[in-house]
């Protein structure tokens, strides 16, 4: 018998899960606000889903109700993959060791 | 147009780099690189769907156009936002992606044939019980984010609010989600679709207003761990294993981080969630509170006091935040420190409204990040440093934690800021912190209350220095 191919997906899913915790627990404390940022950005990769929505209309009817929930979620994934990223680089930039020169 | 097994593989890619990007952050060294290898794993995602789909009609355009619209918001806010509205930014940036969870959910409902799941009124069971659950914790993260987001921003009041038969009116309305998903899966009706979204909408906003204020941080990676689960939901829909993999991060990330901040309350999880923490307490405190001697002084005494140590620890909390005086502390570090004086910092777990919080103001303010530390690492300090400066902090140093059993913040870990041999502690008045308690800290004989907004206390002890 075949294997469906939702239980690899699932494996998938349970084994990045474990990748996670691991992952995740090795995030040095005074970085936490910068992962919860940059996590935000990564998540909003479901704009893959926006954009395929967003596409799905003929192209006699771009829009319809479909589609236009597609192209209103492509915008806010876009801000929050934008913004997540940008806000991420201006505080790493901050964190700043010691000067050695004194 | 590419086949589809190699789009899989790129979203494999992409995946791995998002891990990176996370793995990245285990130190400040490598974390700049970790960020631009969740850049580049965001890019080939986005890349390849367009490739993917190889139609480059009008629609093309459109999809660019609102794309770019969000960019431009996107990295407006990015650069505009100050350090300290952090917490609200990240509240609002989850809202969004609970929301766009929900609209990329609606338009499959809708038009199930665009993503190959069936067709209207008879989608694939599977994808559409992975849709319902993506939709539903979609639209809990969006509305519970929004009141999170409300609460920091001051615009709705941060204490809790709670109502009799709160709980048990939660606990229905949770029970007929799953009751609607159930009906749902089995009757393919739309009518029950937009209800269950209405329902999810509801129960995001009831399971928030009751947590109050500093239990914020819970909340926040609370959230953030939805907005994982709810990527992953839809993630599974649409069969992505990008999505699947990022939303798996996501979650196990927002939730370890609920599990260091509920350890550093020493508060379960649940305890935290049921809410209402802070608003019972206080009643009878006021009673019981008998007027005991604190000893206060001016800008002039604690300029002296540190003048006069070898070494500082500085212990930040919310207050600095609110007052924005990192900028003014890092200049009387400066001094101290031209003064031959040893000073470092000491950030509790749940210092703040969010985790991390104080570190990224005090990076802001150019604080070296190799003088900040953690409570574990700096804690046995506290017994050998002259003078302990805490600066809008409260509960976190409260010594009753370990002494009272009765109290409500037991067996929380504290900074044991009272072993210092002085203690400078910065605050507009005797007011008790977000737990309602009197901070035995006060009232200690080596402790020097200093009555003032945090900045200006600070900037007056500079020109003292």
């Amino acid at each position: 018998m075949e294997i469906d191919p939702f239980i690899f997906r699932l494996s998938i899913f349970i084994l990045s899960i474990f990748i996670g915790y691991y992952v995740v627990w090795s995030v040095t404390p005074s970085l936490h606000t910068p992962l919860m940022s940059v996590t935000n950005a990564i998540s909003s990769v479901i704009i893959v889903g926006a954009i395929i929505a967003g596409l799905a209309g003929d192209s006699d009817s771009i829009f319809n109700t479909s589609s236009i929930f597609g192209f209103l979620a492509i915008s806010l994934a876009a801000i929050n993959i934008f913004g997540g990223f940008l806000v991420t680089q201006r505080m790493l930039a901050m964190y700043k060791k010691k000067k050695k020169d004194k | 147009m590419i086949s589809a097994n190699l789009s899989a593989v790129f979203y494999l890619i992409s995946g791995v780099l998002f891990i990176l990007a996370l793995r990245g952050l285990s130190s400040p060294e490598t974390s700049r690189q970790g960020n631009f290898f969740g850049i580049l794993g965001m890019i080939i995602a986005i890349t390849v769907t367009f490739l993917s789909i190889g139609n480059f009609s009008n629609g093309f355009i459109v999809v660019l156009i609102f794309l770019l619209i969000g960019g431009l918001i996107g990295a407006f806010i990015a650069y505009k936002i100050p350090m300290t509205a952090m917490p609200e930014l990240v509240a609002g940036f989850h809202s969004l992606v609970g929301l766009a969870a929900v609209f990329v959910a609606i338009s499959a409902f809708l038009n199930p044939e665009a993503f190959n799941l069936g067709s209207p009124g008879n989608i694939k069971l599977g994808s559409l019980i992975e849709m319902s659950i993506g939709a539903a914790v979609g639209a809990i993260t969006f509305s519970g984010s929004i009141i999170a987001f409300l609460k920091l921003q001051g615009i709705m009041s941060g204490s809790p609010i709670t109502f009799k038969g709160q709980h048990p009116l939660n606990a229905l309305i949770l029970i007929s989600i799953v009751i609607l998903t159930y009906l749902l899966c089995s009757t393919q009706s739309s009518n029950l679709f937009w209800i269950l979204l209405a329902v999810s909408f509801l129960i995001g906003f009831l399971l928030i207003i009751p947590i109050g204020g500093a239990d914020m941080p819970v909340v926040i990676s609370m959230l953030n761990s939805y907005s994982g689960w709810a990527a992953a939901g839809i993630g599974f829909t649409l069969e992505n294993t990008a999505l699947i993999i990022t939303g798996a991060l996501v979650g196990s990330s927002g939730a370890i981080l609920s599990y260091i901040m509920c350890k550093g309350m020493n508060r379960s999880f649940f305890n935290v969630i049921l809410g209402g923490f802070g608003a019972t307490e206080q009643s009878g405190n006021s009673q019981s509170k008998e007027q005991r001697p604190v000893k206060s002084g001016n800008a002039d005494d604690a300029a002296f006091l540190m003048k006069n140590a070898s070494s500082v620890i500085i212990v930040p909390g919310y207050g600095m935040a609110v007052a924005q005086a990192q900028h003014a502390l890092r200049e009387m570090v400066d001094t101290l420190k031209k003064n031959d004086i040893k000073v470092s910092y000491a950030i509790h777990p749940v210092a703040g409204r969010m985790p991390g919080h104080m570190n990224v103001l005090l990076a802001e303010a150019n604080v070296p990040y190799d003088e900040v530390f953690e409570l574990e690492e700096i804690n046995n300090d506290f017994a050998n440093a002259d003078v302990a400066f805490v600066i809008g902090a409260n509960d976190v140093t409260n010594p009753v934690a370990k002494t009272d059993p009765q109290s409500p913040i037991y067996g929380m870990p504290v900074l044991d800021v009272e072993k210092c041999k002085s203690v400078l502690f910065v605050k507009r008045s005797l007011s008790p912190g977000y737990a309602g308690i009197d901070n035995d800290l006060f009232y200690k004989e080596n402790t020097l209350m200093l009555f003032a907004d945090a900045k200006k206390m600070t900037e007056d002890i500079t020109k003292n220095l």
